[in-house]
């Protein structure tokens, strides 16, 4: 099965004066329709890197990235953008929302930058806001809106239109931990509704919601969690 | 877990038979410390001889018998539940040993040792976020249950982190002279040689 993400043998050098840095080596991941996949591993490990050239923001410099089953390398420059704006939603930890617009029209707006009529794209950004159960928030602005609501509106704001991937960086990372696990059931919901999601994080516990999760360090995958055994073991170890 | 107090506390709330205490014990924390019925009848039998707790003189002893907290038995509940729990001395931490074992030990690569260990407890921390998902609004007891140990595991993890990272630092430094801090380390850990 193709997956929604596919990184094949991707590869990233910088140059830092004279010397070469290996930001990524040979990270080959997938990922399907409707799962989270959490990339965990400390500052530097090349987790963020991932991110951004999973996300079509920046290019490897050696290997594959296929998109919906697209290779991004044999895209021309306004393919990629059109793919980036209407297929892949990115979070970041400090929300991004534009303090101006409304929440409904920060939702709307990326439809309305793909070309999409004001009055469809508000209902669609309405509609997604409805889905993630923040529809009575629609109309305040950002600074009307607790860190916690600001950051699931960033999520609706991801996951709008027809977006099938959405890109997390340490999405909870400024929240406290009540508000950090709805931001995390709200992307699950996200991914029962079919989005594939990458989470990079260096957090456990975000990690564990995960349906696996990957290891990195420096800039190499380097172990994967097995996969996810259902909770009923928990329960039964200690009857015996 | 102290089934001596977690019982004396079921029965804090009215009389109640030995069956039904074990029943109400795994309810209350969410069936994850399943307890034996003979568990329940040892240490009824115990509260009952050191005072803590009467039954029914005349009822044969088994399922239908029916025991009640004396005054002595909610004085020591009352106690117990404000005695803080012993934290204060370093546990001697399996884990903690393997690591320190690894880092000596030539020709193993400490940081893979790490890995796996961090690898198992994310995949529990997996499971036990699972249920959080799964059962939706769950039960109280379990709820808080399911925090502890996820606080708990998570903890392990950042030790492991901190450890990893430590260690790239140390191997990177010349080593640095032995200090005289350990034998005090030593003595309050009660760890022997």
């Amino acid at each position: 099965m193709s997956g929604v993400l596919q990184l094949r043998g991707v590869s990233k050098t910088y140059l830092d004066g004279a010397d070469e840095v290996h930001a990524l080596r040979e990270v080959d991941l997938a990922v399907e329709a409707g799962k989270m996949v959490a990339v965990m591993g400390p500052s530097g490990s090349g987790k963020s890197t991932l991110l951004t050239i999973a996300g079509a923001l920046e290019t490897p410099t050696s290997g594959d990235v296929l998109v919906a089953g697209h290779p991004l390398s044999t895209m021309s420059r306004d393919d990629r953008a059109r793919l980036r704006r209407r297929a892949i939603g990115y979070v970041f930890q400090d929300f991004n929302l534009l303090p101006g617009l409304t929440a409904a029209e920060n939702v709307a707006l990326p439809l309305e930058l793909d070309g999409v009529s004001a009055g469809k794209a508000r209902a669609t950004g309405l509609r997604a806001l409805d889905e993630l159960g923040l529809a009575e928030r629609a109309a305040r602005f950002p600074d009307q809106l607790s860190g916690g609501e600001r950051q699931r509106v960033a999520i609706a704001r991801a996951v709008v239109g027809d977006r099938r991937l959405l890109l997390a960086d340490e999405p909870t990372g400024a929240l406290d931990s009540e508000n950090g696990e709805a931001v995390m059931r709200m992307i699950l919901a996200a991914c029962k509704h079919g989005v594939a999601a990458v989470i990079v994080t260096h957090d456990a516990q975000l990690a564990s919601w995960a349906d696996r999760v990957l290891f990195i360090r420096d800039g190499r995958v380097v172990d994967r969690t097995a996969p996810r055994r259902g909770p009923d073991s928990l329960l039964a170890e200690e009857t015996a | 877990m102290s089934v001596r107090h977690a019982l004396l506390a079921l029965l804090s709330e009215g009389p109640k038979y030995g069956l039904q205490l074990r029943e109400e014990f795994e309810a209350r924390t969410g069936e994850v410390w399943p307890l034996n019925v003979g568990q329940v009848y040892s240490t009824l039998q115990r509260l009952e001889r050191d005072g803590l707790v009467e039954s029914d003189d005349d009822a044969d002893p088994g399922p239908q018998k029916g025991f009640r907290i004396t005054a002595g038995g909610a004085d020591e509940l009352a106690g117990w539940l404000r005695t803080p729990p012993d934290l204060a001395s370093p546990p001697r931490d399996e884990l903690v040993i393997k690591v320190l074992v690894a880092v000596r030990l030539p020709g193993v690569d400490v940081h893979e040792v790490i890995q796996a260990h961090r690898r198992y407890i994310v995949e529990l921390m997996q499971q036990w976020t699972r249920l959080k998902d799964e059962e939706g609004d769950l039960d109280l007891g379990l709820a808080l249950v399911v925090d502890a140990e996820l606080y708990r595991l998570d903890s392990v993890v950042q030790w492991l982190d901190t450890a990893d990272g430590r260690l790239k630092r140390a191997a990177l430094e010349p080593p640095a002279p032995a200090r005289a801090a350990a034998p005090l380390i030593r003595r309050r850990a009660g760890v022997r040689r």
